[in-house]
Order: structure tokens, then sequence, then C-alpha cells
């Protein structure tokens, strides 16, 4: 097996300085947000990576940075053995994108309000010129629709007469038009109910079975990630702090924020159960402590982890960026 | 502050409820005619305990909790049913009186805690304003309780952090501003609208285990409004189901979670994820809650249920005896002798 996508060492930059008189009248400094640093992974063909972490951790700017919405500040990235981050606009990296799709977190944002969803829906298809004359592009989007469970006559509506689990339906729809082989998924059932969480979720393994496709799926919610996913990295301040296939970081997680993360969860299976109450919040991106970035939360900090930032290390399998497990003063 | 120790989840009301609601009716008035959003609702809470309200956007859970402090945003109306408070009707007091009640006796914890919050004003002059509203104290004892309050909220360095702007707080931070707001005159009844929905995980947990021990050591009761049903496992005593309106299923927390008599509540529960054990598939409610204009005849939830009976078309269900919970489903008629009753 080979992997379909891969990145190394990807950091992304945002520069959210004052403008310039302010920083000249009030003195303040440059400042910038270190939204990714320094990220590796890959991702086999036919399996679901899942970044989990909390607000301001870095995993949507990966999405984003995947699909060449962000240009990386550092890195690369790389789709099926070639290097796309630094690929000039042309035919091939045309051809490239057309085999990478992504589904946005809103679906009441990512549909076009004035367009029927025929429109929406045909719209990468026109862009690639993939269909040629309105009677073969009708035929493909009434069969992408089908394959979502939606009906074919749905292609006159527009947006608003569906639901929100209909219109996330419709953006897998539109992602699948040019069947691609990767999916980025940016938190794409968070906005919805569970009961149209689970047909989502449910569309998306069907269609990774039906059609081999490889997903990044990014969310927060842990419970969903378990069921998605077969290898999951957990993102703390732009870094990947652990990164497991699924069981082993579910039943034995290595690092502290990833055992804090679990722990927080409340479980419907646990009725009456107390659980550990976790201390702390997400420090400030744009002043993040030095050393590793977790230890002022972290109940096994010592004083190498506020001066020394750990680098990701495999044991058994399974990367842990800390020094507490390094060392093993934890297990 | 009295610290009753928390009474057992009680099954039906008890001799007096702190809460009750009987056929509670909210209608929205439209130039397309009347939309019925809550439809004969009824409910109650007894001292100290922690209600939870669950059901999927639009199900009128919020609604409910609006129509009980007061602050149903018009044109949407109480149009039939009361909401006793400790005996006392309060859903036909004029506005000021209302006013009056609200904050004093019911205290209120809404999603977005920066909304609930004045940016113009530090959240020490909130707070001490709440308090004298309220309470006949001084300003200095007023300021002495509010930084007693946001102490027993766990904002470290209360005594500097008073006299800074809600700007100057994180989310979880405000949130736990907003929390000690609605606890600041002490009030019987706290209403908590999604009060952990617009946080991270790790912040939500504190959130929780603060609410539910601030709840029992100031021995009020809590309505919990919510769409997360793990939430609901781990704080409440008892949990109503909504669905389009009206309540399916209602009775002790464990019992609806691992026991549900509708199914609404049993389709639910299956199509979380669940932390323990493997799921190939989630159980998946087919088709979406109706719409307030396109409520079906009979049982409003008969288009989706994988159990529907001729009967469930026709009639609706009125929440009967299901041996553990109360559930409104024809079903329950079926195996348990009919009785009818109310939670």
């Amino acid at each position: 097996m080979s992997a379909l996508v891969e990145v190394r060492d990807l950091a992304r930059v945002f520069d959210v300085s004052a403008p310039w008189l302010n920083r000249l009248v009030e003195r303040k400094p440059r400042q910038f947000v270190h939204a990714v640093d320094g990220v590796s992974f890959a991702i086999e063909r036919g399996r679901t990576l899942a970044l989990v972490g909390e607000s301001g951790c870095g995993k949507s700017t990966v999405a984003r940075l995947l699909v060449g919405l962000h240009a990386p500040s550092r890195g690369e990235v790389h789709f099926d053995g070639q290097r796309i981050d630094s690929m000039a606009a042309g035919a091939a990296l045309r051809a490239l994108r057309r085999r990478m799709q992504m589904i946005f977190q809103d679906p009441y944002a990512s549909l076009n309000p004035r367009w029927r969803v025929l429109d929406i829906v045909a719209e990468p298809l026109r862009e690639h010129g993939l269909v040629q004359g309105a009677a073969a592009q009708a035929a493909r989007v009434g069969e992408l629709l089908r394959s979502v469970g939606l009906a074919e006559a749905d292609a006159q509506k527009f947006p608003h007469q569906f639901s929100g689990g209909q219109r996330q339906r419709i953006s897998i729809a539109r992602a699948l038009a040019t069947e691609p082989e990767f999916l980025v998924c940016d938190e794409p059932t968070s906005a919805l109910d569970v009961s149209v969480q689970a047909q989502v979720l449910n569309i998306m393994k069907d269609l990774q079975k039906a059609r081999g496709l490889t997903y990044l799926f990014i969310s927060h919610n842990l419970a969903v990630v378990r069921h998605v996913s077969d290898e999951v990295g957990v993102m703390y301040l732009g870094r990947l702090v652990e990164q497991a296939p699924k069981a082993a970081l579910f039943s034995q997680p290595r690092h502290p924020y990833t055992r804090m993360l679990l722990d927080a969860i409340p479980d419907i299976g646990m009725s009456g159960r107390a659980r550990t109450p976790v201390q702390g919040e997400v420090p400030n991106p744009l002043d993040p402590p030095r050393g590793c970035a977790f230890h002022p939360r972290c109940p096994h900090a010592n004083e190498r982890c506020s001066r020394e930032r750990p680098a990701l290390a495999t044991f058994q399998g399974i990367r842990v960026a800390c020094h507490a497990v390094e060392e093993g003063r934890i297990r | 502050m009295a610290t009753t120790p928390a009474p057992a989840p009680p099954v039906s009301a008890a001799a007096t409820p702190l809460l009750e609601v009987r056929h509670l009716r909210v209608e929205f008035p439209t130039r397309r005619g009347t939309l019925l959003a809550i439809d004969d609702v009824s409910f109650s809470i007894a001292p100290g305990e922690i209600l939870g309200v669950v059901g999927e956007s639009g199900a009128g859970k919020s609604l409910t909790g609006a129509a009980i402090i007061g602050l149903l945003e018009p044109p949407g109306r109480i149009a039939g049913g009361e909401i006793l408070l400790e005996g006392r009707r309060i859903d036909d007091l004029p506005y000021e009186q209302m006013r009056r009640l609200r904050g004093r006796r019911i205290g209120a914890i809404f999603q977005d805690p920066l909304t609930s919050l004045n940016p113009l004003y530090t959240i020490g002059r909130q707070l001490t304003e709440t308090i004298q509203t309220h309470l006949d104290v001084d300003a200095a004892e007023a300021r002495r309780r509010a930084i007693g309050l946001l102490q027993a909220t766990g904002i470290p360095a209360a005594e500097q952090r008073i006299d800074q702007y809600p700007h100057q707080f994180s989310g979880g931070m405000r949130q736990r501003v907003v929390i000690a707001l609605a606890l600041a005159a002490e009030p019987r009844l706290i209403v908590a609208d999604e009060p952990t929905t617009a946080l991270d995980v790790s912040i939500q947990a504190q959130i929780i285990a603060l609410l539910k021990r601030l709840a029992r050591e100031h021995g009020a009761s809590v309505m919990l409004v919510t769409h997360d049903m793990g939430v609901i496992a781990e704080t409440c005593d008892r949990v109503a189901v909504m669905y389009a309106g009206r309540i399916v299923e209602v009775g002790p927390v464990h019992d609806v979670i691992h026991a549900p008599a509708h199914p609404y509540t049993a389709g639910l529960m299956g199509s979380i994820p669940a932390m323990d054990g493997e799921r190939e598939r989630l159980a998946q409610i087919e088709g979406a809650m109706p719409r307030l204009n396109a409520i079906p005849p009979g049982c409003a939830y008969h288009p989706r249920c994988p159990h529907v009976e001729p009967r469930c078309r026709a009639e609706r269900p009125e929440l009967m005896d299901a041996g553990a919970t109360h559930a409104a489903c024809w079903r329950v008629a079926a195996v348990a002798p009919a009785r009818e009753g109310t939670a």
C-alpha cells in the first residue's frame, strides 16, 4: 500500500499585526499566529485519517492547505507521488485538483442560494469539462443525487427547499462530481442534528466502500471520529501531539492531552458516573507557552517540558510528542 | 444557602413541585396562519431536581424554556396552559413583575456567553447591579458577594478580574461569569439553554461539573435544555424528550437512555456514535422532523416510525405509563394497561 496523500513539515503562519499606522503610533510589534507548525502525516489509499482538536488547534487550516485554499508557509504536500504545493497553475495542476474535493462544515453557507441544485452539482463538471451537452449533464447530476440518497427530481429545486442534512448530501454530491479519489471533510456533520448526522456519516462510509475513497476527516467530536476513522491525529496549538490507529488511540491514549480529551467526553453509556474535570484552557495562540505547548495544563509536566519542545517520536507504531512518554514517566 | 441533599429523582410530581407546566401551548401568528410551536406540553420539576430537555433543532425545547422565563420573542405567545412557580401562576404576570421574578426566583443561562454580557460594563458592575436589583444590600456587600460568586465559579484571581470587561475573558471564563450572574440572587430555578454548546469539549466538562455542583450547593432546580445526550446523561435526574412541539417521552435519565419506550427516543439513542463498543453503521432515522406548518395528523412521528400502525396515523397518543418512563406512543398502550398520566 502506498500513501495517496503525504504532508511533510507543513506550516502556515498568519500575519495578524495591527495596521501599519497603529504599529507606528502605538509602537506595537508585528504579530504572527503559527496556525499550523510542522505537521507531517500520510494517508494511505482507501483509508480515513481524522484530525481532532479543540477550536484554534489548526485542524481546519491543515484541510485548507491540502486542497490549496491556503498556500503553505513551509513544508510539502504530496498527492499520488507528485508534489503539489509548489506546482505552477496549469493543466497538470487542474488534473490533480480534479482528484481531490472538499466538503465544508456549514451546508447553509456552502451552497449558492440562487442556483438550482442542478447547477450547483454540475458546476465542477462544467469547470473541468467532464460532460458535454445539457442532457448528459442532467443525467450525471441525477446519478450523483441518487448516490447520496436524494431523488433525481431534486435537481430542479433550490437549496432553501432542503433541510440541513439534505443540503450536506448535495455538498457531497457536488464533491463527488469529478470522481475524486480524495475528500477533505471539514466538520461535515457538526452543524447537523444527531439523527441527520447518522444519515450523513452512513452515506460517507458507504461511498468510501463503493468507490475506494480516501478521507481526511476534520472534527472536534471524538465519538464521530471513532466511528469513521482508521487513523487518528490529535492536534494541539498547531502541532500534531499524537497519531495512532483508531483502536490504539481510544483504548490506550498516550499523550496527556489525548487522555484529557477522552476523559472530557460526556458519554451516554456512563450515565451517572462522575468524570474527572479537566483543568485550564487552551492558551492564546498568539503567545503559546514555551517548551511543550501543553505543559501548563499537563499533570505530568516537569522542568524539561517547560523548556524543551518534544518532537514526535514513534513507539510501537504510535507517534507521540511527549517527554513524559519518551522517558517512561507515564505509560 | 440551604444545602439540602439531592432528593432521589421523583418519577411523578412530588407534593409541591417547584415548577409546574400544564398544557402549555405556544403559537406564532404568521401571515399564512398560526403555527403551533409548543402543543400541550406538561411537566414538573421538583425542588433540587435537574430536568433535562432534549430534542433536535426545532423540537420546541428552547421555546419551552423561553416561555417559562417570560422571554418569548414576539410574535410568539403563550396561547394556552399555565406555568406555576412554587404554586403561583407566573405566565400571566405583568411585564414589570415578571422582570423582578426573573433573576430573583428564576436564573437564566444562554448558549452564547458573549451576547449575554454587556460589552461596555465591567463584569463587576453587571454582577453588583444584578445583586442590588434583587437583594437589599449595600454596594460594598454586593461587591463582596460578586467576588464570592466568581470564586465559586472557579475564576482565578477574582478580586482583580472583577474589574475587567467581558472581552478580556475567554469563552469558558465568560460562561462562568454568566453562571455567576444567574446565581447572583440565589434563584430557586435555573433555566439553562444549551449552556455548553458554544464551548470546546474540555471546557464543556468543566462547565457541566460546575453547574451541577452549584445547583446542589444552592439547592436550586435546573431545567437543562440541550441537544447533547451525553451532557444529559451526566447531569440530569430526569429527562424529557421533545419532538415537533410535544413531549414524547419523560422519565428517569437512566431508563430513558437505556430502555427507551418511544421509538423516537430509541432512534435518537441509536444514532449517537458511541464511545464504547464498535458499530459498523449508525441506526438512522429516515427523513427529518416535520416543519411546523406540516405536522402530520395522529402521532407526529408516524411518517418516520419503523413500528407505525394504522392507529398512529389517525389518533394522537398522549403520554402514557410505560413502566419506568412515560411515553406518547400507541405501542406502549398495547403492552401496558392504558392509563392516562402526565409526568
